[in-house]
């Protein structure tokens, strides 16, 4: 690497945050093809809700844009660059669904979240005041910080899971994926998590989190990508998240019902309430109006 | 004190604990991994590449140490290309170099002194070998000091390694050749046979003391360091047994921890049992009284 191409991306302006995927299809060794012409596109400043059955190939698109499966046809775009040259300018933090490691391995807590900022050390990768500060936030964020002196294995499931989305936080990425976060969290975590997603949101970041959680989606994400093998949706919440697609997107799969207007209550209001759960956390419709945004996690 | 007065002895300490330390280093990644035999498979793998090195009049650890890349790859390919696990493909590719080694050496005959390469012996080797180590040993430790970092993260978590952009094929490669090296140079200070001690002990004692990766490599090389060197004196009373002399100090150091270790010891296991054991009757008697 020569002197002008350090000086070149010193002076390269911050890109906004962006990914595109065209055409992207996936196939494994196995020859199993489990993502087939997907598109979409993305800008600063979202939150955007991966959505889809098991098998719809939610992961499938993770990796694909982390460049650990190669498309068979198609591309993914990060902030305009090529998958390789985004993942080593560190422009992307990834929460993979299960984390593949060695529990046993002799790191602390806050060893694990001090990893995530490898990528903005040199390449002796030793910590400034800065990244340590950067660590200390992340820890408090997920309110992991009274067990930072624990070695990685003694926690437990919820907690990893915690520590590693402090590790991504701590990566400051202005790309974050997040492969199912909230499977096993509790709710409080949830909700401290979300409000942390909405603030990285206002300073232009990205995200793209796949979640079975329909309930809390129209809560936190401004646009949604529906998932079956292919993209079978996407867009802002309001146009995409409809009952319509829903059901296009789970067929037969969901818990859904719907309670009639006049059996629900005898009054009035007619419209009827449609109850969609996929997990333990229901999406409720009131008539066919966009969904309500739930007021409980909302600051007045 | 009679030895010290002979330049051959402090030649001999030196260079042992500069093999001890930097084995040690690789002793702590190896050891986490599961991959402690790779030490004995290397050690084994290597007989070919001596064998051919002296039939065609090459310096021994030339071979050796193409020996060792031979093998490594060789595993990482198999690897790679199956669904093969480690213990497996690591018993399959050493016997099938070790094997290659004797029916060489049965072949073509050589001066080559067997009980050399099993036992090795630091306190008889020619000046330019020691060298030789001792060049091997510090260059892998100047590697290994930076790339630690990267290579402890690749290691605990591949995926997070390679979304950090860090070369982990490169990294692996890198750090199999230095194994390799080590394993060539461990050789002459304690034989084929034992060199799989000095990459696994250090590690494996360091792990009883410590949670904190850093400190588990910086006691590690302190105790390999250490052993090494007095392992060596020592060795000069008993005739030139180092590689049996060094692998007992480590093995005795290894049983100290696993007795006294602060948290990961027997001693510490029993004494907490037996705190709750304690606390339980307290608070039965507490709630009798
Ligand atoms: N390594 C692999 N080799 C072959 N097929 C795979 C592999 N990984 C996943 N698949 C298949 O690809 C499809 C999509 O898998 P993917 O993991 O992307 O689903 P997902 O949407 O993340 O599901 P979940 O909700 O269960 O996490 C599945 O049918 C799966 O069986
Ligand atoms: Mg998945």
């Amino acid at each position: 690497m020569g002197a002008l191409d350090l000086l070149s991306r010193d002076e390269a302006p911050v890109r906004e945050a962006s990914i595109t995927v065209r055409d992207l299809s996936v196939t494994y060794p196995n020859g199993f093809t489990a993502v087939r012409d997907a598109s979409f596109s993305l800008g600063p400043g979202t939150i955007c809700a991966l959505v889809g059955v098991n098998g719809s190939g939610k992961s499938t698109i993770f990796k694909a844009i982390m460049g650990f499966v190669k498309p068979s046809a198609g591309e993914v775009r990060l902030c305009g660059l090529p998958v390789d040259q985004a993942v080593g300018d560190n422009i992307v933090a990834y929460v993979p669904q299960s984390e593949d490691v060695d529990w046993n391995f002799p790191v602390l807590v806050e060893t694990v979240v001090m990893m995530g900022r490898y990528g903005h050390m040199n390449f002796l990768r030793v910590p400034s005041r800065t990244d340590r500060r950067k660590v200390d936030e992340a820890l408090e964020r997920v309110g992991m910080s009274a067990y930072r002196k624990r070695q990685i294995g003694e926690l437990s499931g919820g907690q990893k899971k915690r520590v590693f989305l402090a590790r991504a936080l701590a990566q400051e990425g202005r790309i974050i994926l997040l492969d199912e976060p909230f499977t096993g969290i509790d709710v409080t975590t949830e909700a401290a998590i979300i409000d942390l997603l909405r603030d990285l949101r206002a300073s232009g970041h990205l995200m793209l989190v796949s979640t079975h959680n329909l309930g809390t989606v129209p809560d936190y994400c401004d646009q949604v990508v529906l998932l079956n093998r292919t993209v079978l949706a996407a867009g802002p919440t309001e146009k995409v998240f409809t009952p319509k697609n829903l059901e296009r997107t789970f067929g037969g799969v969901l818990r859904n019902f719907e309670l009639g207007g006049r059996e629900l209550h005898d009054d009035d209001d007619a419209r009827k309430v449609t109850v969609i759960t996929d997990d333990e956390r229901p999406l409720v419709f009131y008539g066919d109006a966009p969904p309500q945004k739930h007021d409980r996690d909302r600051p007045e | 004190m009679v030895p010290l007065g002979y330049e051959y002895m402090w030649k001999a300490m030196w260079v042992s604990a500069l093999v001890g330390a930097v084995c040690a280093f690789l002793s702590a990644y190896l050891m986490l991994k599961g991959w402690s035999l790779m030490g004995d498979a290397l050690g084994h793998s290597i007989v070919p590449g001596v064998a051919a090195a002296y039939i065609i009049g090459a310096p021994f650890a030339v071979g050796a140490f193409f020996a060792g890349i031979l093998a490594s790859l060789g595993m990482a390919f198999v690897k790679q290309h199956s669904r093969l696990r480690e213990d497996a493909i690591i018993g399959l590719v050493f016997t099938t170099l070790f094997a290659l080694g004797l029916l060489m050496a049965s072949l073509w005959p050589t001066s080559v002194s067997i009980q050399t390469i099993v036992l090795g012996n630091i306190l008889a080797i020619p000046d330019e070998d020691a060298t030789q180590v001792a060049v091997i040993a510090v260059v892998s430790f100047a590697v290994m000091a930076f790339i630690w970092k990267d290579l402890m993260v690749t290691f605990f978590d591949e995926t997070h390694a390679k979304s950090i952009g860090i070369n982990t094929r490169l990294l692996k490669i890198v750090f199999f050749t230095l194994l390799s090296a080590c394993t060539v140079a461990a050789l002459q200070t304690v034989g084929a046979c034992l060199v799989i001690a000095m990459v696994v002990t250090p590690g494996a004692t360091a792990y009883l003391l410590t949670d904190r990766f850093g400190l588990l490599v910086l006691i590690a090389i302190a105790f390999g360091a250490l052993t090494s060197f007095v392992g060596a004196y020592l060795s000069y009373f008993v005739d030139g047994a180092t590689g049996g002399v060094i692998v007992t100090l480590q093995t005795v150091l290894f049983l100290i921890a696993f007795y006294f270790a602060p948290k990961h010891g027997v001693l510490a296991a029993r004494r907490k049992r037996q705190a709750v054991v304690e606390a339980a009757a307290e608070t039965r008697a507490g709630a009798a009284a």
